[in-house]
């Protein structure tokens, strides 16, 4: 076939491009214009350029809160992959069961965030809670409206809940696609039930795992509703995360300028981390080995 | 090394089955000798993979038993069978290494490392795998993997017989080859039991002393690709085995003469006398290589109308109608084929009679 060579094609793409100039492009840039003007009024701004940048990074609040969520994020992949990728194994595969336990685990994807967060705050209240009084029963001292490590211990353990079942569901859907003769294989080798984990289902869940991390370290990052409702920050601010300190500086205080240089540096953030994740990841099991 | 028993064996996909059409393999009797290659031949669901699977553990069969050198294994898995299995698409441990890949089935076995580098080397030699294994597995293309897959089968020093499931179906044409021609070399000094696997009789003819031939569940022969070719047992090895595939023309009996649309032909002398007898539906089966086509009027020939001749370069198809029968005849490319009708000739020694389907034949006759 002869090539055309002109410049048709920028035509077609400019629906895509003006799609993603209104979705993406303007509402970010108003954020940019916003992080470098102090706005005192509608026709009453100056421009300060990058002091709102300088002030965030120096914030000792932001650090903390910085700290806090990045521990959080972490300490929901170290528990929430493994976690996911067990009970993916343990499900049955098909048949009648395994149509139930998909249903079971996808329950707590289908509740909206804030009703999770409610429904926390009631199950692990120490007087009234039905975890709580149980856990108290025990002779455990907990109180997560009083004790930060209270707290912390509810907030991950609700965040386990809600989202391991999407783990789990992603692993299962990539254990499904892996042909039996990989298993027949691996019992004419003589494979143990270690090495079938280690040298088949992990390297073929790479894909769907990549997914999960990024989906789970994504989510958890922007975590807002669920400790908001559920401690609402504290006890002091030891569950207040980057979300909430930013609604609370852009809504609570109106400081739009430093709002958004902080949101610019929050999206950064997010970018940095999923690049480290994904080209790690994909790097994993790779290319030619020395 | 062993000698593979198969005694009234008979699987059932189904839980409760009943019928004999309920059955993936219809109850046989089998016996693979020790250290023979043989192919294992048949269109696709014709149960092969299922009668392989239940030789090396992965099924376990409805009823009869399996036998190693007279050991019952019916029971035992696939580990302790001692068996290798090579797959129809590649099956490679992606992360691992070529070398790795194919040290695991001996590491899983606690072989001492050293051997193990020793065998893996060697193995490597014989598939021209050597400049790769120091490379991970899953960055190679398709053939190298299936090479790998059956390197992982070759490996192991204890098996007592390598299955092959269409290994070479995913390979070049080019490179096929001379792949099965390495499998015969490695076979011919290894001296091991092999069971190849394939619906393609070219590979099955070529590759192997004995062909068994399977069809709905059954084998119906296992003899050398010449018998196969000369007195296929069954019309369907008949059909199956050589191209085109064999004639066969309904017909009754009249002592050692077959009768087709009233015209008698002469049946081979070992044709035993007196199947009428027991009745049945009976067919006379000839080659198209066997059969002659004359265009001289002949008293013993059986006039055909000529309906299409197939040039192949080396040789001709002539399809030719006599009555209700469509017939082939192959003849040689320098053969004429001179007007619309001619007279097909059927000689004795190669005109087979088939009662339901089977060979009828004097046994005391077959040569060995």
């Amino acid at each position: 076939m002869r090539k055309i060579e002109n410049n048709k094609a920028w035509f077609l793409v400019l629906p895509v491009f003006l799609l993603v100039a209104f979705s993406a492009v303007v509402p970010l840039m108003t954020v940019v214009n916003y992080s470098v003007q102090d706005i005192f009024a509608v026709d009453n701004r100056v421009f300060v350029g990058s002091e709102w940048y300088r002030e965030i990074l120096r914030d000792p609040g932001l650090q903390n809160a910085l700290l806090r969520q990045l521990v959080f994020s972490i300490a929901i992949l170290i528990i929430e992959i493994p976690l996911g990728i067990a009970v993916a194994l343990a499900m049955p595969r098909r048949g009648r069961w395994a149509s139930l336990t998909l249903v079971v685990l996808a329950l707590p994807l289908l509740i909206p965030w804030n009703v999770v967060g409610t429904i926390w705050q009631v199950f692990a209240r120490a007087d009234i809670g039905l975890g709580g009084v149980l856990i108290t029963q025990l002779g455990i001292d907990y109180n997560y409206a009083a004790n930060p490590m209270d707290a912390w211990a509810t907030v991950l353990v609700m965040d386990v809940w809600h989202w391991t079942s999407l783990v789990a569901l992603l692993c299962f859907s990539g254990l499904r696609a892996i042909p039996d003769a990989f298993y027949q294989a691996a019992r004419i080798d003589g494979a143990s039930g270690w090495a079938v984990f280690r040298y088949i289902q992990l390297p073929k869940l790479k894909n769907v795992l990549l997914i999960a991390v990024l989906l789970r370290f994504m989510d958890s990052f922007m975590i807002y509703s669920e400790p908001f409702v559920l401690t609402g920050g504290g006890p002091g601010n030891s569950t207040t995360f980057l979300s909430q300190t930013l609604a609370r500086l852009a809504v609570g205080q109106f400081d739009l300028g430093p709002a958004a240089a902080f949101s610019l540096i929050y999206f950064l953030i997010i970018l940095l981390f999923c690049w480290l994740f994904y080209t790690t990841m994909m790097q994993m099991g790779r290319g030619p080995k020395a | 090394m062993a000698r593979i028993e198969l005694s009234r064996l008979a699987h059932s996909y189904l839980r409760r089955p009943d019928g004999a059409e309920d059955f993936a393999l219809k109850p046989m009797d089998h016996v693979w000798e020790d250290g023979e290659a043989y192919a294992l031949l048949g269109p696709s669901g014709c149960g092969k993979t299922t009668l392989l699977n239940i030789i090396s553990g992965l099924l376990r069969p409805t009823s009869g038993q399996v036998l190693f050198d007279a050991r019952d294994v019916t029971g035992l898995p696939t580990e302790e069978r001692n068996i290798a299995q090579v797959f129809q698409f590649p099956v490679v441990y992606d992360t691992m290494t070529v070398h790795d890949n194919l040290a695991f089935p001996l590491r899983n076995r606690k072989m001492p490392e050293q051997a193990i580098r020793a065998r893996v080397r060697e193995v490597a030699e014989m598939l021209d795998l050597v400049p790769t294994l120091e490379r991970r597995a899953g960055a190679l293309a398709s053939d190298a993997r299936q090479k790998i897959s059956m390197g992982r089968g070759l490996v192991r020093t204890d098996v007592s017989a390598i299955l092959f499931d269409e290994p070479l179906t995913v390979i070049d044409p080019h490179l096929k080859t001379s792949l099965r021609r390495k499998l015969e070399e490695i076979h011919k000094e290894s001296k091991l039991t092999l069971i190849y696997v394939t619906h393609d009789q070219t590979e099955a003819l070529t590759f192997a002393d004995k062909v068994a031939v399977m069809h709905e569940g059954e084998v119906v022969q296992v003899d050398s690709p010449q018998a196969l070719f000369e007195y296929p047992a069954h019309t369907f090895v008949g059909y199956f085995v050589g191209s085109p595939g064999m004639n066969f023309l309904t017909c009754e009996l009249d002592g050692r003469f077959a009768v087709v649309d009233g015209h008698r032909i002469r049946l081979a002398d070992d044709t035993p006398e007196g199947a009428e007898r027991v009745g049945g539906t009976f067919e006379l089966g000839i080659r198209p290589e066997f059969l002659e086509l004359v265009f001289d009027k002949r008293k013993d020939g059986m006039r055909a109308k000529i309906i299409q001749v197939d040039d192949f370069g080396s040789s001709k198809i002539v399809t030719a109608a006599a009555g209700r029968n469509i017939l082939r005849v192959k003849l040689a490319e320098e053969d004429e084929v001179r007007g619309e009708f001619g007279w097909l000739v059927f000689p004795p020694e190669r005109s087979l009679l088939y009662r339901n389907s089977r060979l009828l034949r004097e046994p005391a006759e077959r040569e060995r």
